[in-house]
Parts: C-alpha cells; sequence; structure tokens
C-alpha cells in the first residue's frame, strides 16, 4: 500500500515525469472522459506489465522492444474491441488517444524499467501506482477545464449507454467571465497542465523541508 | 475536399501538436535547442510521410478486403518500427553526416505518437492516395514549424527571470498555451 502511494505521487506520471502528455491534454475536456482514459490506461498499465513481467525470462534481449510493443498493442486493441461494442460513444469520444496509448510512453517505459527486472508483486504494485497517478492526475485536470469551461460537471453521460443513469450537473450560476470557451480549447489544456504542474512543485517543495 | 485547403488545415488551423495534441514528449524533450528542434522535424518528416503511404496500401489492399480493420493498430506500429529501422540503415550507409546529426533521434520516433496518429487519422478520415501524401506532408511540416518555433522561444526563456516554481516544464506548457492561442486564430483566415 505504501509502495503504490509512494509511487503515485514521486513517480506520478504527468506532473513529475511529464511523460503520456496526449491523452492528457487532448481528452481532459469533460470529466468523464478524462476518467474514462485514465481507467483504459490504468488497464493497459497494469494487464500488459504484469504479462511481460511473468514472461520477461522467455523474451530474447535483442528483440525486447518490439516483443513489448506487440504485449502492450494487444491489449489496447482488446479494449477498443470492447469499448467499440458496449460503449460506442465514449469508444468516439476517445477516438484515436484511445489507440495511441500503444505508443505512450510511460507503458513501455515501465516495462522496461520495472516490469522486465522485478518480480510480478513489485511490478503490479508498481504499475497501480502509476495508473492510479494518471487517472486521478486526468481527473484534476478534467474537472477543472470543465468547470471553467463550461460550467458543468459530467459523471456520467456517455457511460448512460450501459448504466441507465444520466449525471450532468451545472456548478456555479454564469458570471460575466466564466464560464470561458478558452478553456475547452487546446490553450486551456496547456494553461492547466502548467499550472497544475507548478503548484505540484511547489508541494513538494515543501515537503523536502519538512523532511529535511 | 480541395487539396489546397487540406494541406493549410493540417498545417496551420489544425496542427498536429497545437489542436490535436500528438507528438507531446518531443515537443518538450527536444525543443531545448534550435538545431536538436529541426533534426528531429526532420525524421518525424521522413517517417511520417514514408509510413503514411505504407499504410494506405496495407489498409486499403490487406486489411479492407479480409476485413481485419481491428488490427490496424498493432499492424501500423509494427510498419513504423519497421520503417525507423530501414531508415536508420540507409542513413548509415550512404549519408552518414546526415546520419550523425539525427541519429539520436531516429529509434525515438516509434514511439512518437505524431507518427502513430497522423496515420490513424488518414486512415480513419478515409482519404485516398493524394489526399492522404498531401496530409502527412501537411502535419509533419506543421509539426517542424511548431517545434522550431517553440525552441527557439524556450532558449530567450533560458535567460528569462521566472518565478522559482514555474521553472521548467510549467512555464514551457504556459509559453505552449501561448502559441496554441496565436494558431487557433488562424481558423478564420
Amino acid at each position: 500500500m505504501k509502495q503504490i502511494f509512494k509511487t503515485m505521487v514521486n513517480e506520478n506520471p504527468l506532473f513529475v515525469l511529464m511523460l503520456g502528455l496526449c491523452p492528457a491534454l487532448a481528452v481532459t475536456t469533460n470529466f468523464e472522459s478524462a476518467y474514462m482514459m485514465g481507467l483504459c490506461f490504468l488497464i493497459v498499465v497494469v494487464v500488459s506489465n504484469v504479462i511481460i513481467s511473468v514472461i520477461k525470462k522467455l523474451i530474447p534481449d535483442n528483440v525486447r522492444i518490439p516483443v513489448y510493443i506487440l504485449i502492450i498493442g494487444t491489449v489496447v486493441t482488446i479494449l477498443e474491441i470492447l469499448l467499440s461494442k458496449y460503449l460506442p460513444k465514449l469508444s468516439e469520444q476517445l477516438g484515436v488517444y484511445l489507440s495511441l496509448i500503444v505508443v505512450n510512453c510511460v507503458v513501455l517505459g515501465r516495462a522496461l524499467s520495472v516490469a522486465s527486472k522485478k518480480d510480478i508483486a513489485y511490478t503490479l504494485k508498481d504499475s497501480i501506482g502509476i495508473g492510479l497517478g494518471f487517472t486521478i492526475s486526468l481527473m484534476l485536470i478534467g474537472a477543472i477545464r470543465e468547470i471553467l469551461g463550461t460550467n458543468t460537471i459530467t459523471f456520467m453521460s456517455s457511460l448512460s449507454e450501459l448504466t441507465g443513469y444520466r449525471a450532468v450537473y451545472k456548478v456555479y450560476p454564469a458570471m460575466s467571465l466564466l464560464p470561458n470557451p478558452i478553456f475547452s480549447s487546446g490553450a486551456g489544456a496547456f494553461l492547466v497542465l502548467g499550472f497544475l504542474v507548478a503548484l505540484f512543485n511547489a508541494f513538494k517543495k515543501e515537503e523536502n523541508h519538512e523532511s529535511d | 475536399m480541395n487539396l489546397i485547403s487540406l494541406f493549410i488545415v493540417s498545417l496551420l488551423t489544425e496542427n498536429i501538436v497545437l489542436t490535436k495534441f500528438l507528438g507531446m514528449c518531443p515537443f518538450f524533450g527536444t525543443s531545448k535547442a534550435e538545431k536538436n528542434a529541426l533534426s528531429m522535424g526532420l525524421s518525424v518528416m521522413i517517417v511520417v510521410v514514408l509510413s503514411s503511404l505504407i499504410t494506405f496500401f496495407i489498409n486499403k489492399y490487406i486489411l479492407i478486403p479480409t476485413d481485419t480493420v481491428y488490427l490496424r493498430t498493432i499492424i501500423f506500429i509494427l510498419v513504423i518500427a519497421a520503417i525507423v529501422q530501414i531508415v536508420e540503415i540507409i542513413l548509415k550507409k550512404y549519408y552518414s553526416i546526415i546520419y550523425k546529426n539525427l541519429g539520436l533521434y531516429l529509434p525515438l520516433i516509434t514511439t512518437n505518437c505524431a507518427v502513430l496518429g497522423t496515420v490513424l487519422l488518414a486512415s480513419n478520415n478515409n482519404y485516398n492516395l493524394i489526399e492522404t501524401l498531401v496530409f502527412s506532408i501537411g502535419s509533419s511540416l506543421g509539426f517542424t514549424l511548431v517545434i522550431y518555433i517553440f525552441s527557439s522561444i524556450r532558449e530567450r526563456l533560458e535567460h528569462c527571470n521566472i518565478p522559482k516554481n514555474f521553472k521548467g516544464y510549467p512555464i514551457a506548457l504556459i509559453t505552449a498555451s501561448i502559441m496554441a492561442l496565436v494558431f487557433a486564430r488562424f481558423v478564420g483566415v
């Protein structure tokens, strides 16, 4: 448990390692697609890294990377097929970014640096930590961008195909400056992430001071 | 769609870096110096154009007739990896000067989402051969343009007095945000 939390904070893929930015910026226009993207990412990281960790002794060293990419690609393809069958609206929303998890540097990076060296239990904990850290950061960005950009928060909209419930709420009464469509556009994505990373840096520095 | 407008759209208004957020890792990773940015852009251009042509034929003559389009992602990534490998070998053998400049960046391109993204978008939109060619040239040129402008801004940022917590990535992200605003204004032109 402690290890999962430590990986989540100290090696948070978005705020510390600055990897896997494409999905973080592209699908975070609303809260729902942000956390669903995070969830898909979590599944891919955990499943593919555990598979790699199990069969690492069977893979010759010089074809390591292609084999890893194939394993990750297979997991992503299975996920794609399932999503387009059961949640067609959501899979349309995520679009190419779901397929692009294959080339996400975080997944491959973890496969190379952790799954190919450590045992299965360690790999499982590490990939859960990385996946959760990524999901929570996506949820944060998605919530901020949606609240500021469109003055709604979507807990369940495309998901209602499966659950039957719809949950989209208004947050505050309209003001002169907010909601501001800039936060739904590309520029807003960079802006929100930039300020969040700066905030994260500030908190981390304070913590380091205390431990000194 | 008109070919010229497709080119302009893929180059400026729907720039793959600033509006589709593809290729973010090299965008922030290699954009610290102008020269590195140009080398990266050039290698991406070669690989994107070659791979989008080859995957176009694979998609049209193999995947669609045999009804295996769901295997697209895996096949395309394999094709891209193979092309990167081949380009590397050819450059090493015949153009060693270029290889010395690009060598470091070539292997990184396999996992650059700008390449796979462009290829997937082209096949999602059902472009024909000429449209695919124009789209891939426009997108990769757009990538090179943005990464070059961004790197020259970042070189100047090095000498600026920036608040401590904003140093490094945060200020780079905010710079990118302002650039995205500028590029978004091309829509009306």
